[in-house]
């Protein structure tokens, strides 16, 4: 078995250090990143609140997670583990997520597509990184040096609120997208859908059929 | 009389073995699938996996961070007397899902579907859900807990005996084929399958058949226990891995569950428990002693049984 090419990555990333970064890379970060999901852009977007905090105070990379972890009642943050939500369902808050927080490096579940890539992604000097397995959420916590602060903990509850957390090679991550564009998700889509139609010799669609679905096996449902 | 107290503590426990333990008999199958796996990318996977379940069992800390959304099966033996009766028992289970989210920790999942209130302790409007079965001859209570993911990888559908074995064989690769690209369904995955019942019925048996039987398992009529072989090696012909590379590590097993349905009908469900297959039992006997398992045992003789009573024989219609 080939090893993967592994690189190490410290946050902030210049616009430099993502262009060094191949799909199908394996990564891991060192620096400051923080969560944010649904709740975070519907909030910072749509109702116009802005970011929680500065640039600085929260990173540059935007991890789609919630984080296992509850407050003590002494207010110290017991995080345990931490793995990615499927992202392709914040798509449409991107493009003014990528200009209201600065963000470079998206972290997450899965992807989105190409499409998304070349349109959202690289105007704005962004790459994805997609969590591994899924989840390797031990192995992510033990990563975690410090929670140095969590934002909109009331309005959105623990799950949906932002941790900022500072990491020390946190991983492994493993680069889904490029500074042009290129997904490995669907570079591997395309070397599967030459045996689909194989494995379905034989079958017809059922009796009962469905409303707008596609019967293209190379598609995909996201 | 169980006391309440044991049948709380166990229920904490439980949480916390099924959050940080991969069972063993998932555990192995996935090593037989990265002996055999030849994909890079799913390789590389697979081998993270492994050191993420010896990372959370060293540092007892959950082993996914999206610990799923916690929910309950209690088997009562028929003989057995909880202290309070069933309703303080549920009342224990939900009391301790709120404790075990705060102590594992887990992450509290569950809002309402609406005004997506989180009260930061997965309890809520008919959350945990809780799922009872009964057993004969007996005065223990068996508690499993299962935290299984809840956005990808189920689907149901209503098929008709004229769509046969072709139609159930189609299904099942769309629902991987579609939730297996780029790894949604968190495979190498236990794939349960329920055919028959109503439509509600047949999504219960379907998941139930990944979360609740172990990998090697088999279901005891030979035909369908055959159809549980031929359809793994099948899922792992698409050619697709874990995360939805290249790869051959699609379905560590495959259980199939039956239910007699509608005459006019065939409805099948597809459920896939993830890299995180987590579930964990204990037996907590009459006189309060407790053991573990992983092994929910939830199928049974009794629980399949065919006909009126237990313990009758099966009428055979040519007679």
């Amino acid at each position: 078995m080939a090893a993967l090419k592994t690189v190490e990555l410290k946050l902030p990333a210049s616009t430099e250090d993502l262009r060094a970064l191949e799909i199908g890379t394996v990564v891991y970060l060192t620096g400051r990143l923080f969560t944010a999901r649904e709740g975070v852009y519907k909030r910072a977007i749509e109702d116009g609140a802005g970011m929680p905090a500065a640039n600085v105070d929260l990173g540059t990379a935007n991890f789609h997670c919630s984080p296992a972890a509850t407050i003590e009642p002494d207010g110290r943050f017991n995080v345990g583990a931490v793995t990615a939500t499927a992202s392709f369902r914040f798509a449409k808050w991107l493009d003014g997520w990528f200009k209201l927080s600065g963000c470079n490096i998206i972290i997450g579940k899965g992807g989105m597509t190409s499409e998304i890539y070349r349109d959202v992604f690289v105007p704005n000097n962004a790459i994805y990184l997609t969590t591994v397995g899924y989840g390797t959420g031990a192995l992510l916590g033990r990563g975690i040096r410090d929670v140095p602060g969590v934002y909109w903990r009331q309005e959105l509850g623990l799950a949906q609120a932002v941790w900022v957390l500072d990491v020390e090679r946190f991983g492994p991550f493993i680069v889904e997208s490029d500074l042009d564009g290129a997904s490995l998700f669907e570079r591997e889509n395309a070397k599967i859908a030459p045996g689909l139609a194989r494995l379905y010799e034989g079958t017809k669609p059922a009796t009962l059929r469905r409303y707008g679905e596609t019967d293209d096996k190379a598609d995909e449902v996201i | 009389m169980i006391p309440l107290s044991t049948i709380q503590s166990t229920a904490e426990s439980l949480m916390a073995k099924a959050a940080i333990e991969i069972p063993e008999d998932y555990l192995g199958g996935l090593r037989a699938c990265a002996n055999t796996e030849t994909g890079d990318l799913s390789s590389f996977v697979i081998q993270a996996m492994l050191e993420n379940y010896e990372a959370a069992k060293e540092d007892r800390r959950a082993m996914c961070g999206d610990t799923g959304v916690p929910r309950w099966y209690v088997k009562y033996g028929n003989e057995a007397r909880p202290e309070g009766g069933p309703v303080a028992v549920e009342r224990a289970l939900r009391q301790a899902t709120a404790s075990a989210t705060r102590s594992v920790p887990l992450r509290p999942n569950r809002v309402h579907p609406l005004w997506r209130t989180d009260h930061d302790n997965n309890v809520g409007i008919n959350a945990p859900e809780i799922e009872y079965a009964f057993h004969p001859d007996a005065e223990w209570i068996d508690l499993t807990t299962v935290h299984k993911g809840g956005l990808f990888g189920s689907d149901y559908r209503m098929l008709f005996p004229g769509d046969g074995m072709q139609g159930i064989r189609r299904f099942f690769l769309d629902t991987l084929v579609g939730f297996g690209k780029r790894g949604l369904a968190c495979q190498p995955a236990i794939v349960g399958i329920g055919l028959g019942g109503s439509k509600d019925a047949c999504m219960v048996l379907g998941k139930q058949a990944s979360c609740l039987r172990t990998v090697g398992s088999r279901n005891p009529d030979p035909k369908i226990a055959a159809m549980e072989e031929e359809f793994r090696e099948l899922g792992n012909s698409i050619g697709m891995g874990a995360m939805g590379f290249m790869g051959s590590s699609m379905v560590v097993a495959c259980n199939i569950e039956v239910g007699y349905c509608h005459t006019g009908g065939m409805p099948m469900s597809v459920h896939m428990f993830c890299l995180s297959s987590r579930r964990a039992t204990a037996r907590i006997h009459g006189d309060g002693r407790v053991e573990y398992r992983t092994d929910p045992e939830w199928f049974t003789p009794y629980s399949r049984r065919e006909t009126v009573a237990w313990g009758e024989p099966v009428s055979v219609a040519a007679e």
